[in-house]
């Protein structure tokens, strides 16, 4: 079995599954119960300032979205941070990292925006011994309210300011953990770069109304009639998440700067996208909260086996190894010309894709006698819906055409040199050819 | 040319097609997308029944989710982590009494996540693609003697020779497998998949099979333990019980067993005699397996007669469905009490039977079948093992195969418990973990 020891900003870690900053890591007994069943690290749960904790409403925290089979999509939340006393967290915190030096232990910290609130808690979350600490710019509901959480995250210059002071007062690894809600998410991440974070983690929650109730009007979870948005999380935000990493891997301010994935994170298949997309490890929540801490062991296993079979013996020989070919849409090749094909041995005759070329697209897909669907070639755009709504895997695929073949659609030449939007013709800001 | 109505004894019944039609696989394989949908029905139970109703606790939720994030392989790596011959367990298990009669979703919808084929579609994944899975730790210089290797023998093996130790297995019949080779209906296991089992199974090195070794004829437990560090015993149940009764010697009355076992060795179905009349004596797995399996070698007529009532057959109702299907005709609450015949059999007759306060009781009345073939399978029973001490019929053994004489194991059919295949194997892999420690306690 492949080695998953991960490396992330110096912390060592059996492996690279850690368990993201939310209700799985509020106490110790959480925390133990997830190391004793193989988590590789933990970040708890956000600490805030000391004095008075913060109180957490007394009806539903959660909504969910269902698929079929009531198979948990997404879920969202209200829950704000930690309820519990700081001391008590403190003094758990020390004890779990004294009882496993082998795995890694953040402090999620929000406090104020000032300088005295960040100088305060941070000397107190060192004496716990634990491996560094993550900022939660992130939480979008309740914090918010109150000018911490994304209220920070979406304000660059906020995060660049605590970031710095972060590193002016705490000497191990400060992870800036992004929020979603923001309209780019690079701008946060050099903040974050230029404060001097070690790493950023994303995404936070996005924000959210899961459903509304048709009898009450009321929103999802519902508080007494009324409801508030909450933070959304779980497979529904993984490909959100993918994009937004991908974002700050290839961009040349935050290029190579450390990511923690986190967004949907369910299977190991789940874990490798994050990681060749440039995350160093990831960070899990739904997953633990649909099915039990013991979900890791599929995480571990179905990794390593991955790694058997690429011949990868660490994870560091494949983070980051997809971030070369995400790119911008103007360099895609234009002379990429496919066509679908559909296998009328493994056809099952139900013509969704018919219905929805003929409705939605391109009137591609012919529909002959006895229900044998055909791809005609002169209209196909190759745009990939009939092979998205097939229910059988591998019946309809994407088939090159040949260079010196001629595409019947538009009756060129297909040529196999490269050629993008920046030299094409149409374009009115096309650069000449050399 | 013979034919179902041909009288008496005869081969040939069907045409080759029709045979091979008769006992192709069972449940075919699932293929990818199958597999996909059946493993995402499961729903990751915590602490999951099903696990627990698992002689050998394979830990059932993880290997589905391994098939549903599209790693067979690395499931199956799961599976025989627990039980080394997954992949027989998974065509022969009677999993509508364990596994997936545990299944949450049994409860819930009466339509349990299909274990048993996800959990073949898993194994034959592995097994076709890869070589043995496990490796060998290195030698300890300790030799383990296993007699028998049928599923307790070679599961114990198997982990004594995973751990290091030196393995020579004392088989009596001339091929591996035990009841796997010759006690199984053949459509539950096709194409030589036993054989190619326990090829694979010695693909962890350090297992020796010796052929045409009876213990008490050609090797003696007495020597083995001379010449041994530790001894297994997997020797199953040699005898048959035989019925007794008028007429119970006549020619056409045969065990169900050796008629399983013939059918199961031959190269030929079609050169395989069977009856136009045949009765079964009995209600467990053998009779539904040997009741079956005449009817689809094409004898006419093929009754399956039970002494007591549906509810009590040993035999699933899965088992008694898929007879019934096949055309077996079940009777229950009927005893055989005589046979009639000059020479060989015609006719069996048979005694109603009741039960009164709780003993099971002839009625008194009778009825005759025509009969010219009737197979016992109305259990089997120990060979005696000499200097063992017995619990009941069977050898008496600790949780972990300890037996009553020191330095030797035992587990399998000769051994209390349920006589299945998994069963087996889980006390053969306990036994062999529980003479590991012992051996290396004694090393060190």
């Amino acid at each position: 079995m492949a080695d998953l020891t991960t490396d992330f900003l110096g912390i060592t870690s059996p492996n690279p599954f850690w368990l993201a900053s939310a209700p799985p890591t509020d106490k110790e007994y959480n925390v133990r119960r997830a190391f004793e069943a193989g988590w590789g690290g933990v970040v708890w749960k956000t600490l805030g300032a000391e004095g008075p904790p913060v109180v957490n409403v007394n009806g539903p925290r959660y909504g969910v979205i269902h698929g079929a089979d009531r198979r948990v999509l997404g879920i969202n939340n209200i829950e704000l941070i930690t309820d519990r006393p700081l001391e008590t967290n403190l003094e758990e915190m020390a004890r779990v990292k004294a009882d496993y030096p082998d795995r890694a232990l953040i402090a999620s910290i929000m406090v104020p925006c000032d300088e005295a609130s960040w100088k305060a808690i941070l000397p107190r979350v060192a004496e716990t011994g634990c491996d560094g600490i993550e900022l939660n710019f992130g939480c979008p509901h309740g914090m918010s309210e109150r000018g911490m959480g994304s209220a920070v995250g979406q304000v660059p210059e906020y995060i660049e300011m605590v970031t710095r002071w972060c590193k002016q007062y705490y000497d191990k690894p400060v992870i800036v953990k992004l929020t979603p809600n923001i309209t780019d998410i690079r701008k946060p991440a050099t903040a974050a770069k230029n404060g001097g974070a070690d790493a950023v983690s994303l995404i936070n929650t996005i924000n959210s109304i899961t459903s509304v109730d048709l009898d009450n009007f009321a929103p999802e979870p519902t508080i007494d009639g009324k409801g508030s948005h909450g933070g959304y999380c779980g497979p529904a935000v993984k490909p959100i998440a993918l994009s937004m990493v991908s974002e700050i891997a290839r961009n040349a301010d935050t290029h190579g700067l450390p990511i923690s994935g986190i967004g949907g994170v369910t299977t190991w298949r789940d874990a490798a996208e994050f990681m060749v997309l440039g995350c160093g490890n990831v960070q899990v929540c739904t997953a633990a909260m649909t099915y039990g801490f013991k979900i890791v062991e599929e995480m571990k296993r179905g990794l390593s086996q991955w790694m058997d079979e690429k011949g990868y013996r660490s994870t560091s020989e494949f983070i980051g190894k997809a971030v070369p070919n995400v790119t911008d849409w103007q360099y895609l090749n234009l002379n990429y010309v496919t066509k679908a094909k559909i296998d009328q041995d493994a056809c099952i005759k139900c013509g969704r894709c018919y219905a929805a070329c003929e409705d939605t697209s391109h009137q591609a897909i012919w529909m002959k006698e006895g229900r044998v669907f055909e791809v005609n070639d002169a209209e196909c755009v190759a745009c990939n819906l009939c092979i998205d709504v097939c229910p059988v895997e591998d019946c309809i695929t994407m088939e090159r055409m040949e260079a010196g073949s001629t595409d019947p659609r538009t009756g060129k030449t297909v040529s196999d040199d490269y050629a993008n939007w920046t030299t094409h013709p149409n374009n009115p800001m096309a650069k000449a050819a050399e | 040319m013979t034919s179902p109505q041909t009288p008496g004894i005869q081969s040939g019944r069907l045409s080759q097609d029709q045979l091979a039609r008769n006992f192709e696989d069972l449940h075919a394989p699932y293929d990818p997308h199958e597999a996909a949908v059946a493993a995402d029905r499961c729903y990751f139970c915590h602490d999951a029944p099903c696990v627990t109703a698992c002689p050998t606790e394979i830990d059932i939720p993880l290997f589905i989710r391994q098939i549903a994030t599209g790693q067979p392989e690395a499931a199956a790596k799961t599976i025989f982590e627990q039980n080394i011959l997954g992949g027989m367990c998974a065509r022969v298990c009677p999993t509508e009494t364990l596994c997936e009669e545990a299944c949450v979703r049994e409860t819930a919808e009466g339509k349990p996540v299909e274990i048993g084929r996800l959990q073949r579609y898993s194994t034959d994944a592995l097994m076709a693609r890869q070589g043995h899975p496990f490796d060998r730790a290195a030698e300890t210089g300790k030799r383990v003697a296993v007699v028998g290797a049928g599923p307790a023998g070679l599961a114990c093996a198997h982990r004594l020779a995973m751990k290091g130790h030196a393995v020579t297995i004392y088989e009596a019949r001339p091929r591996p497998g035990g009841l796997n080779e010759y006690g199984i209906a053949a459509y539950k296991t096709v194409d030589g998949f036993a054989a190619r089992e326990v090829d694979w199974l010695m693909g962890i090195g350090g297992i020796t099979i010796e052929y045409g070794s009876t213990l008490g004829v050609e090797v003696t437990l007495e020597g083995l333990r001379e010449n041994f560090d530790a001894v297994f015993l997997g020797v199953g149940l040699a005898g048959v019980n035989l019925l007794e009764l008028e007429g119970g010697e006549k020619a056409g009355v045969e065990d169900a067993v050796r008629f399983i076992a013939d059918l199961r060795q031959s190269e030929d179905l079609a050169a395989l005699p069977v009856g136009r009349n045949v009765v079964v004596i009995g209600g467990g797995m053998t009779a539904v397996d040997a009741a079956v399996q005449s009817k689809l070698l094409g004898a006419e007529n093929v009754t399956l007669a039970y002494r007591r009532s549906r509810e009590e057959m040993p035999a699933s109702g899965f088992e008694q469905d898929l007879a019934a299907s096949k055309g077996v005709r079940l009777m229950f609450n009927v005893m055989p009490v005589a046979m009639h015949g000059n020479g060989a059999v015609r006719e069996i007759e048979l005694e109603y039977t009741a039960l009164v306060d709780g003993k099971l009781q002839g009625t008194g009345e009778t009825m005759r079948l025509p009969a010219d073939q009737v197979f016992r399978a109305i259990g089997q029973t120990l060979a005696p093992v000499e200097g063992l001490d017995l619990d009941g019929r069977k050898l008496k053994v600790t949780e972990t195969g300890r037996t009553s004489l020191a330095g030797v194991w035992a587990g399998g059919d000769c051994t209390p418990g349920e006589d299945l295949t998994v069963v087996a194997v889980a006390e053969g892999r306990d036994a062999a973990e529980d003479i590991h420690a012992t051996l290396m306690a004694t090393a060190g």
